[in-house]
């Protein structure tokens, strides 16, 4: 054995060193080479972060202002023939002086606003100012006409007198004021005629036309006749229902079938089935919960098409698996001891369940959900597929009536063809959920740690 | 504002039994001092449970079955000819007519006398059943609770019989798992059989055209299934997110977990987590308006014909919003080499980046390979980035900057308000829901199999 | 090497070891440590400790678990630069060269002082590519034939190289515990080191493969230093010449083996080697 070890000793210190030193560089080298590459990954991703968010928010934030136009409006009795509100005669009964209210008010909506609004435009337009009815209309958003009625609807006793009323500028007249469109072009690609667009700016420099906060897009809903009045409540409504539905079936379902699988389940197949089940389920494409949502509850079990209720549904089983991972992850982090105590003091499985080891858990539980919530927020593709994406200009009532979401209303606004108007409003709307889902998650984070310190 | 009612009258029902049960149990207690098997609160749950089953059951019941037999005395009060003249759409319409006079709201149209004899006796009937099932409930639920109270005794083991319905309800949560997977694969199965009663499966898995004649009912003039354009559009954008996300979220997954400093990893792990919670639907907008443009500029400046929207953009994007989910299971995977073996390789002399690439890359292989099957099966899946920014252009091409299609996109462009499923032109949706069942389905088995196995090897 | 003669030769190797405690003390000074502390964020886990070892023979650490001794082991190869949070104060010298020197480059100390770890822990790839492993990445070989050399001879110096002919291209995972450790030493030896640290190196491996491996520890001191860490008093005393005993962070004595075993000098130590200390 000594001979064999003699035979194969090892090569004289200096001439190994010599290599390894000649080696070393090279080596080195290689190694600030790996660590860049790492480095340039992670400020790439960083990169993309801010890029996202500085792109939207640079898109977005000018959406969140809105030009406003200041109108004298004159009532005038001329145009506006329905005559005074009718008065309660002596002996009317209830449903006749109903009757003549109704009548009065229809009356009113089949008058045509438009030319107080233009008179008033006129007015406010420097003397011969020559420019065509249609053109300086179109200054003002269309909805102006419903504000100018209901304020006269409201106190008819403005008949035959002036009052300031302020209503949205259209969506072109914002593009042009804000430079969404280019200027230089020709009259051709423009969307207003050189009179209108000469008229906005006079109107500009005289303080007739001035800029606001948008309160419109948080308090309005979606509107496609008048673009610059539409705005997210409906869609606001429709999540918030469908956020409902899911907190109340997800949450309290996913737990259970978390305790049950991880406290009480006995290791059959059943459960593994169950287990491998839920897992794919955590990995299924959203799209096809639409799928199942427009074939299931739609189709077979009748339940509305578009309604929040469905959506509810819907998203409910998307979230369901993340919410009993996450549950389960956590059951399994409780330590042994503190069910080996309990069951020590003579408490059932379940007391010990439910009295020591969920409270324990209670803060991953919660993150998880509000996580889960989020995720289920943002979710577009399978609300398209059960009729969500059809344009609802109201609030929905309840959950069963038509709706839209928010992911879903940005999808509605991002293919509207004023794409100058548009890209703007679709970032303000993405801000919004954005802002919505910041909210959630950093309402998880805070509440985490605060249990957590507390337990 | 009947639900309303039932409700209300069930609480009551409710807070009446755990009441009886409870104070039952404490008469127990102090009456003979002996010892009871259950804390009260279980005896008042035990009544509660008893109490509320029987009414609920009858509750259900009328639930499930109450809207049918309306329906029919409803339409039994309309004169048989005019009955007579109806079809299944007609009863349903004239059913409607009769709810909202019995409801006291009038109708359109001039109102027939029948009519509105027809309402008013469906209004009483109305009006009786909903009291004779509330009474009927309410009587239910009494006897219950009195018969579950006289079973309170010392020695009844309420604690127990209350923990088996528990458990019964948990099992039945986990049950809801299961019935949603049944449904998926029911639903895709169903349509997607009677889609294939329309279109040939062989056209359809290996036809090369997709061109649906959309509104057309004449048979054999449906148009073109071919899955293949889509198969290829959904691999071509899968391959370049894959690009895209693989080694960016790879490479960051190593500089955070080996190189970084402690203060570093504390604020770039979450910042870029954040990319994982955006919705998708901005990501779209955001290839649409921003990275579209900006490729097609770029490719101008090259010489290169990029469209705005295309394989490259959605790729691109989805490769950006993958970038988190790999690094972050890397991530993981990672810190679960043990530490002896990087130490191994350090105990040699060899650098950080040398135990990294020969020792602790192979060591977390498969893991990562699991990674990124899964990361796979979510480009695949992907829907919203694609709408937007893939062009939808179901043509065979290879081209990654011309449009393109997927299968996502194409599902939701031929089922999108469409709910009756009448022709192949929305049940395709099904058939190809299906198709990207099955491949994701797959992948994930297979993926969670190989990090299942990575982590029993070094558990 | 069959298990009887594994068994017979640690009978003569604990006779050979105490043999000629002299002839060790006469031996060059090899390794040089002088008031070496090691701190972990605010925990101390050594207190100046100050030892020679001397060169090849067998030096081992003993003392209860926390002692000190494995964390004093990894500075010697500065295995603690990979430990987030560890400082190390002192000095410690190899052949008088300061290795915390700023200048040296550790990836050129590590390849002159090998280390055998706790648990066995060859790399998931073949038993060719574990011991190619080092040679390849400081650039030692050259070719394919230096290549198969290194590796056939550092198995034949570490005992494994009869038992693995066949299969060097099976995964190195595959082999007995034993055998995986021995592994490991060969990967050690591969980059022709002049220290050895083994830190527990038997601590996972059961009784027969334990005293395979002593009885390689007693051939390799021929051509190498080596610096063992155990657990175990009976091994400290069958295989090392030299043996310190560290408590609580401390190196309470130090000195031949044969004497710390016999008549030790320090309180601490007589209650150890009793079994008064765990």
């Amino acid at each position: 054995m000594t001979d064999m070890l003699a035979a194969t000793a090892i090569k004289p210190t200096n001439e190994r060193t010599q290599r390894i030193r000649a080696s070393l560089r090279r080596r080195h080298t290689g190694e600030a080479i790996f660590r860049g590459l790492g480095l340039a990954a992670i400020i790439l991703a960083l990169g993309f972060v801010v890029l996202l968010f500085t792109d939207i928010i640079r898109k977005g934030a000018p959406a969140f202002i809105q030009s406003n136009v200041h109108l004298s409006i004159n009532f005038d009795p001329a145009i506006i023939t329905t005559g005074p509100a009718p008065v309660r005669a002596a002996g009317q009964s209830d449903a006749e002086f109903n009757g003549a209210n109704v009548k009065w008010q229809r009356d009113l909506a089949l008058l045509n606003w438009n030319k107080v609004i233009e008179a008033s435009l006129r007015a406010a337009a420097p003397a011969g100012y020559d420019i065509s009815g249609k053109d300086i209309l179109s200054i003002a958003e269309t909805d102006a006409r419903h504000q100018v009625r209901e304020a006269f609807a409201a106190n008819p006793a403005l008949l035959g007198q002036t009052t300031k009323i302020d209503v949205l500028a259209s969506a072109n007249t914002n593009n042009w004021i804000k430079g969404n469109i280019d200027r230089s072009l020709p009259d051709a690609q423009q969307q207003l005629s050189p009179q209108a667009r000469g008229l906005i700016d006079q109107l500009v420099a005289s303080g007739g036309i001035s800029s606001g906060f948008a309160w419109t897009i948080l308090t309005n809903v979606d509107s496609r006749a008048a673009p610059a009045a539409s705005g997210l409540l409906g869609a606001f409504f429709g999540t918030l229902y469908m956020m409902i539905i899911v907190i109340l079936l997800a949450v309290p379902i996913g737990v259970a079938s978390a305790i049950y699988l991880e406290e009480f389940a006995p290791k059959s197949r059943l459960t593994d089935f169950i287990e491998v089940n839920i897992n794919n389920l955590a990995a299924v494409p959203s799209i096809v919960f639409g799928l199942l949502g427009a074939a299931v509850f739609i189709n077979y079990l009748g339940l509305p098409i578009s309604a929040p209720l469905v959506g509810g549904l819907v998203l409910t089983l998307m979230t369901l698996p993340t919410i009993i991972i996450a549950t389960r992850g956590a059951l399994l982090a409780v330590s042994p001891a503190l069910r080996q105590a309990a069951l020590g003091m003579g408490a059932s499985k379940t007391q010990m369940v439910f009295h020591h080891v969920l409270p324990v858990t209670l803060p991953s539980i919660l993150t998880a959900t509000i996580i889960g919530v989020a995720h289920a927020m943002g979710e577009t593709a399978p609300l398209l597929l059960i009729g969500m994406k059809a344009f609802v200009a109201a609030v929905p009532a309840s959950p069963l009536d038509q709706a839209t979401a928010l992911p879903v209303q940005i999808y509605l606004w991002q293919g509207n063809e004023n794409r100058n108007f548009f890209e703007g409003h679709t970032s303000a709307a993405i801000m919004v959920l954005l802002a919505f889902m910041i909210l959630l998650n950093g309402t998880a984070v805070l509440l985490r740690s605060r249990l957590e310190k507390r337990a | 504002m009947n639900s309303l009612v039932v409700a209300g009258l069930l609480l009551v029902l409710l807070g009446l039994a755990y009441q009886t049960g409870w104070s039952r149990s404490r008469a127990l207690v102090s009456a003979n001092g002996v010892k009871v098997h259950s804390r009260p609160q279980y005896h008042a749950s035990l009544v509660a449970i008893w109490a509320l089953l029987p009414a609920l059951v009858i509750l259900g019941l009328w639930a499930w079955f109450g809207g049918g037999i309306v329906r029919s005395y409803g339409l039994s009060q309309l004169p048989a000819d005019v009955l007579a003249t109806l079809d299944g759409p007609g009863k349903s319409a004239a059913f409607a007519r009769l709810q909202a006079l019995a409801s006291g709201y009038g109708v359109n149209g001039a109102l027939q006398p029948y009519e509105q004899a027809a309402g008013d006796a469906l209004r009483s009937f109305q009006f009786i059943t909903f009291f004779a099932v509330v009474i009927l409930a309410a009587v239910a639920g009494v006897g219950a609770l009195l018969f579950a109270r006289n079973q309170i005794t010392a020695r009844l083991r309420a604690r127990n019989a209350v923990e088996r319905v528990v458990n019964i309800a948990l099992l039945a949560c986990s049950g809801v798992a299961i019935l949603t997977t049944v449904g998926i694969v029911a639903s895709l199965l169903t349509e997607a059989l009677r889609f294939f009663t329309f279109i040939n499966p062989i056209s359809f898995f290996f036809g090369t055209v997709w061109s649906p004649l959309n509104g057309s009912t004449v048979p054999g003039q449906y148009g073109q299934y071919g899955l293949l354009p889509l198969l290829v559009g959904t691999l071509m954008i899968t391959v370049i997110a894959m690009i895209v996300a693989v080694p960016v979220g790879l490479m960051a997954a190593i500089y955070l977990s080996q190189y970084a400093h402690r203060t570093l990893r504390a604020i770039a792990k979450p910042i870029i987590e954040i990319l994982a919670g955006i919705p998708t639907i901005v990501y779209g907008f955001f290839a649409l308006v921003t990275v579209g443009p900006f490729l097609r500029d770029a490719g101008h400046f090259v010489g290169l014909s990029i469209n705005a929207t295309s394989a490259l953009t959605a790729g691109i994007v989805m490769g950006i919003m993958i970038i988190p989910f790999v690094s972050s299971l890397s991530d993981d995977i990672l810190n679960q080499v043990p530490r002896t073996l990087r130490d191994g390789a350090y105990g040699l002399g060899a650098t950080k980046s040398e135990t990294i690439r020969s020792v602790l890359l192979p060591a977390a292989l498969p893991g990562i390979v699991g990674a990124f099957l899964l990361a796979v099966s979510r480009a695949v899946g992907e829907t919203m980035i694609v709408v937007l920014a893939a062009g939808n252009s179901p043509v065979l091409r290879g081209n990654p900057f011309e449009p393109v299609a997927t299968i996502t996109v194409s599902i939701v462009n031929q089922l999108t308000g469409d709910t009756d499923f009448a022709g192949p032109q929305s049940l395709v949706g099904f058939a190809l829901g299906l198709t990207l069942f099955v491949v994701t389905l797959c992948l994930n088995i297979f993926a969670l199999y190989i990090v299942r196995r990575f982590r029993e090897q070094y558990e | 090497m069959d298990v009887m003669a594994g068994k017979v030769k640690m009978t003569q190797m604990s006779a050979n070891s105490a043999m000629n405690p002299t002839d060790m003390l006469q031996r060059p000074i090899r390794l040089h440590a002088k008031d070496v502390t090691v701190s972990y964020g605010a925990k101390q886990a050594l207190h100046g400790i100050s030892i020679d070892i001397p060169d090849r023979a067998v030096t081992s650490f003993i003392g209860p678990s926390g002692c000190g001794k494995s964390t004093f082991l990894r500075c010697i190869n500065r295995m603690n630069d990979t430990i987030e949070g560890a400082k190390v104060g002192g000095l410690i010298e190899l052949d008088g060269e300061n290795i915390y020197d700023p200048a040296l480059d550790v990836v050129e100390l590590r390849a002159r002082i090998g280390m055998v770890f706790q648990k066995p822990n060859p790399f998931p790839k073949s038993i060719y590519e574990n011991v190619a492993y080092g040679p390849k990445i400081h650039g030692l070989v050259k070719s394919k034939t230096d290549t198969d050399e290194i590796v056939v001879s550092s198995l034949r110096k570490a005992g494994l190289f009869e038992e693995v002919k066949d299969r060097l291209n099976e995964p190195g995972t595959g082999l007995s515990g034993g055998q995986q450790q021995r592994l490991c030493i060969a990967r050690a030896i591969a980059v022709g080191p002049e220290v050895i640290l083994m830190d527990e190196p038997c601590s996972a491996l059961d009784p027969i493969a334990t005293a395979i491996i002593e009885e390689l520890i007693d051939e390799l001191r021929e051509n190498y230093t080596i610096v063992i860490v155990t657990h175990s008093m009976q091994q400290a005393a069958r295989v090392s010449q030299k043996t310190a005993f560290f408590h609580l962070g401390n190196l309470i004595e130090e000195g031949v083996t044969e004497d710390i075993f016999t008549n030790p000098v320090n309180k601490q130590t007589q209650d150890y080697i009793m079994g008064r200390i765990g």
